[in-house]
């Protein structure tokens, strides 16, 4: 029998850390006590938050097991959908640890953080020269806050024409992020689908399209992995009639020295550093979104600016323009470190072979399973492919349950019942980092999985087994909500 | 190239697959006129060895510690961290993980994070915690845009004494939705006059910062009182969140909202980011909050589990119609501050609270004793404003030669104050430390 992945282990049991510890115990070195106590007012004295004490040992004890009940990018392949699972380089991690970079005051005086400046201002050239805009800001803390970010630009362009709009078009392959931060800007989003081939057609556009409307915030590669072949000639309309064009690079995995977007009609983009450019994802942050622009945009972009003046380095205040500021300081200079340090890894080949690469292994996959899974759009796919459970469901057998399947053979499921447009998605994105070996692992795992469904799927009903804990109850946990203890 | 595994073997294999004869082919379904044919314009690669003498010359070329001492806080805080969690932090499950969306492959990511939730809401005394917000600056104006939700008025009072970069922030996420954000101004003694809201009607929230920019702790519950008597909810914002180890949190003082920033609880400065966003609230506010929120729940077997829930308030489910935009939370520094909290502890934090309060007073009084006036009455929190003689531009500079930085010089923020600085003391500066400030500032 073929040995998978997926094993059963020893997994330990750890209460909740209030569960554990002992009154007076303390985890941490308390600092020498090299002053006299001052008196304080008691109507400003509290009484010190309810936190259990517990040794060093315990919290090292707790944290260890916790971390082993987790899945992560080290652990095996996790692929997914428009989320860019890629490996994280272990030597950023330690350049973003370099204490003159963590102890870094954000208000240092300029003469103090010339190299942190020196990093933010090549790392901004290096992101324009990707995306083939013309300047870049730093600031966005994430994806979502860059596409804020964005159309809050948008906003304040059409304001300085003197006459605001009240539309912005978003295609049903968005992201759910793309409506949300169009809302916030007070735009009423419109909808326009995509045709029978998945991208958007420039009829449909050009029928949506007049001077009320902003512009439109596109995907591009789509959420079904698709180029938008017709990107340009949409440019070109929005643009006939005063509107920008936002293109969502979240998917910028595909495109690094194929395709650069400022020549293709876009005004505006926003990067995910925690997708394209290898920085990890945290458990769901810190990410980092920034945004770039063509030069009309510049003067609106977010304060400060780094900028260079006689070879020193500034954080320059004066745009009148600018939307102001989107973060406390200069945005997640933490992870802007671990993307330079891997931009300067790479250099300009590596990138291209990392989106070239990332295209081959999707389009692997795809060619692997379309025979066993629905592939509903049966074209070239960029750095992701999208198949469905049509072929499942007559054994009652949902893309859930394969996704749960999967685990049990060692694998992260790929993103599940997105996007929208495709009934049962299963979008599967595996990046460029994972090896020929251990994508015919996940087909064979896959493969495996669709065999179980016509014999067996009461096994993936019940899955996933292997892991902490059985399928979890969501419905109660939205019905009767317990968010803290 | 550690980082790309395919062998030429293994391309040659795959390209067969997929029925092309080469990696440019992947791509012969984009228009010839939309692909870039030539190399981008970037330096060549540098290997790892490389890359590290470059990053330790970007590195050594910021004023840090231990080199450095470094009297300025204004919302980043110096704090010791423990060797623990930065080992525990770097564990590759935490890091290499995104969201949790799989749960059962992620229940580390979901306790910590439901601890994260607890022990945030305890620290500042309300019942329940979002899963973090980006920053304390977002997350106040993300609690502002709730207030006007939950209220459906359009109207914010926010303080002067709020962090002048936070109030920044504020007016670019209200500058689109046509609400109007008024300021209130100070008082003599370095708090928030709060006379105004007298003349205020139909506020959607009140929002003040306590200890304030100045360092100087509020009378929370007195605004409080005048607040909810406008049938506004009341905002408490802070930047130290170390504070409510020692002083009475928001929550006993009536705070509706308490947001903030929660990089004092383990978290490097890293020049200002990633930081850590905490937004707590009532419970009867649950369902307006933004951003992420982990629940406990039970699986098949009836065992213990936690989940994201209350999806149908986030965009990937409301879409347009979200409480707010926000996909991920800032779940790894929410780590760190659980790790922090949970190895300072309940007996730990109040005895570090105190040490920073007594430290800060300490420098009070050896500036005020050489001639420095402390600009405030007001009693403060680890930072304070004083007020130095005129051409203290002159002695600022010269101190930055000595590797001391005398504080946030004021000016830029509040040009009534001229020759004031903004001074922070932590457990971090050493009695020595401020002596030699104090000896520099006289002579």
């Amino acid at each position: 029998m073929k040995e998978f992945l997926g094993t059963t282990g020893l997994i330990l049991n750890e209460p909740l850390l209030w569960e554990k510890g002992k009154k007076g115990r303390c985890g941490f070195s308390l600092p020498r006590r090299d002053v006299e106590s001052f008196p304080i007012n008691d109507d400003i004295l509290g009484e010190g938050p309810d936190f259990p004490d517990l040794s060093e040992m315990d919290v090292v004890r707790h944290y260890t097991r916790l971390s082993q009940w987790n899945f992560g990018v080290d652990t095996g392949m996790y692929p997914l959908g428009s989320c860019t699972m890629k490996y994280s380089p272990k030597t950023n991690e330690r350049q973003a640890g370099l204490q003159g970079f963590t102890g870094a005051h954000p208000l240092l005086p300029a003469s103090l953080s010339q190299g942190v400046l020196k990093m933010m201002f090549e790392l901004e050239q290096y992101l324009s020269e990707i995306s083939g805009m013309d300047a870049t800001t730093l600031q966005p803390a994430a994806g979502a806050h860059g596409e804020f970010t964005g159309i809050l630009l948008i906003y304040a362009f059409h304001k300085s024409k003197g006459v605001q709009r009240s539309k912005l078009i978003v295609p049903d392959t968005a992201h759910g992020t793309n409506p949300a931060s169009i809302a916030l800007c007070g735009y009423r989003p419109v909808p326009v689908t995509s045709n029978e081939q998945g991208i958007l057609s420039v009829e449909a556009i050009a029928e949506v399209m007049d001077e009320d409307t902003a512009g439109i915030m596109v995907t591009n590669p789509n959420t079904l992995g698709l180029f938008e072949e017709n990107g340009r000639k949409i440019a070109e309309i929005v643009h006939a009639k005063g509107g920008l064009v936002y293109c969502d690079g979240a998917n910028m995995n595909a495109m690094m020295g194929v395709v650069k977007m400022g020549h293709i009609g876009v005004d505006i983009m926003h990067l995910n550093l925690h997708k394209t450019f290898s920085t990890p994802h945290g458990g769901g942050g810190p990410g980092s979104g920034p945004v770039c622009v063509k030069k009309p945009l510049e003067p609106f972009l977010p304060i400060p600016r780094v900028v260079e003046q006689k070879g020193r380095y500034v954080l320059a205040e004066h745009y009148p323009e600018s939307i102001g500021k989107i973060a406390a300081f200069h945005g997640n200079v933490g992870v802007m470190i671990k993307a330079y340090s891997y931009i300067r890894s790479m250099g300009p080949k590596k990138l291209k072979k990392a989106s070239q690469l990332a295209v081959l292994n999707a389009n692997y996959i795809k060619e692997k399973l379309k025979g066993v899974l629905h592939l509903p759009y049966d074209r070239r796919c960029m750095h992701e492919c999208v198949f469905s459970d049509e072929y499942q469901r007559a054994k009652k057998v949902t893309t859930l349950d394969m996704a749960k399947g999967l685990m049990d053979f060692g694998f992260h499921p790929p993103t599940v019942y997105f996007p929208l447009v495709v009934h049962g998605a299963i979008m599967i994105e595996p990046t460029e980092t994972e090896s020929k070996e251990d994508i015919d692992q996940f087909i064979e795992a896959f493969k495996a999985i669709v065999d179980e469904a016509s014999t067996d799927p009461d096994v993936l009903h019940e899955a996933p087994k292997n892991c902490k804990v059985r399928r979890l109850d969501e419905t109660t946990a939205a019905r009767k909500p317990c968010l803290a203890g | 190239m550690p980082y790309l595994p395919h062998t030429r073997e293994d391309m040659a294999s795959m390209l067969k697959t997929v029925g092309v004869d080469n990696l440019d082919h992947l791509f012969s379904t984009i228009p010839e006129d939309c692909r870039f044919n030539g190399d981008l314009n970037l330096p060549e690669p540098l290997t790892e060895w490389e890359l590290n003498d470059h990053m330790a010359a970007l590195a050594h070329s910021v004023g840090v510690s231990p080199e450095y001492k470094v009297f300025m806080g204004a919302g980043s805080y110096e704090h010791f961290v423990p060797a623990s969690i930065s080992y525990l932090l770097s564990r590759s499950e935490f890091v290499t993980s995104y969201t949790p969306y799989q749960p059962e492959m992620s229940q580390g990511t979901l306790q910590a994070i439901y601890e994260y939730q607890t022990l945030a809401a305890r620290l500042v005394g309300m019942e329940i915690a979002t899963a973090s917000h980006y920053d304390g600056a977002t997350a106040l104006a993300e609690s502002l845009l709730m207030a006007v939700r939950v209220t459906k008025r359009r109207r914010v009072a926010i303080s002067s004494l709020i962090h002048p970069l936070y109030r920044r922030v504020i007016q670019t996420y209200f500058e689109p939705t046509g609400c109007e954000v008024e300021e209130l101004g100070y008082l003599e003694n370095g708090v928030t006059d709060v006379a105004a809201l007298d003349e205020m009607d139909d506020l959607a929230a009140v929002a003040v910062q306590s200890p304030n920019f100045f360092g100087c702790i509020e009378n929370l519950q007195a605004i409080g009182k005048k607040v909810h008597e406008k049938e506004a909810l009341f905002v408490v914002s802070f930047t130290e969140a170390l504070a409510y180890g020692l002083l009475k949190n928001p929550g006993s003082q009536d705070a509706d909202i308490v947001c903030g920033e929660g990089q004092s609880l383990g978290i490097p400065r890293s020049f200002g980011g990633p930081g850590l966003g905490i937004l707590a609230s009532h419970k009867k506010y649950m369902r307006s909050l933004p951003g992420r929120l982990v629940g406990q729940t039970t699986d098949l077997e009836g065992k213990r589990g936690f989940v994201l829930t209350l999806a149908t308030r986030e965009q990937h489910i409301r879409r347009e119609k979200a409480t707010s935009n926000i996909c991920t939370n800032n779940s790894l520094c929410a780590l760190a501050a659980a790790m922090y909290m949970a190895s300072v502890g309940g007996s730990g934090i109040r005895e570090l609270a105190r040490l920073n309060y007594d430290r800060a007073e300490y420098l009070k009084h050896e500036l005020e004793g050489a001639g420095c006036k402390v600009s405030f009455d007001s009693p403060t929190f680890n930072e304070f404003v004083v007020e130095f003689p005129t051409g203290f531009a002159a002695t600022y500079e010269r101190l930055l030669e000595k590797r001391i930085v005398a504080g946030l010089p004021l000016a830029r923020y509040y040009p009534e104050l001229a020759n004031h600085c903004l001074l922070c003391v932590t457990e971090t500066r050493s009695k020595d430390d401020m002596d030699a400030l104090v000896r520099e500032v006289a002579s």
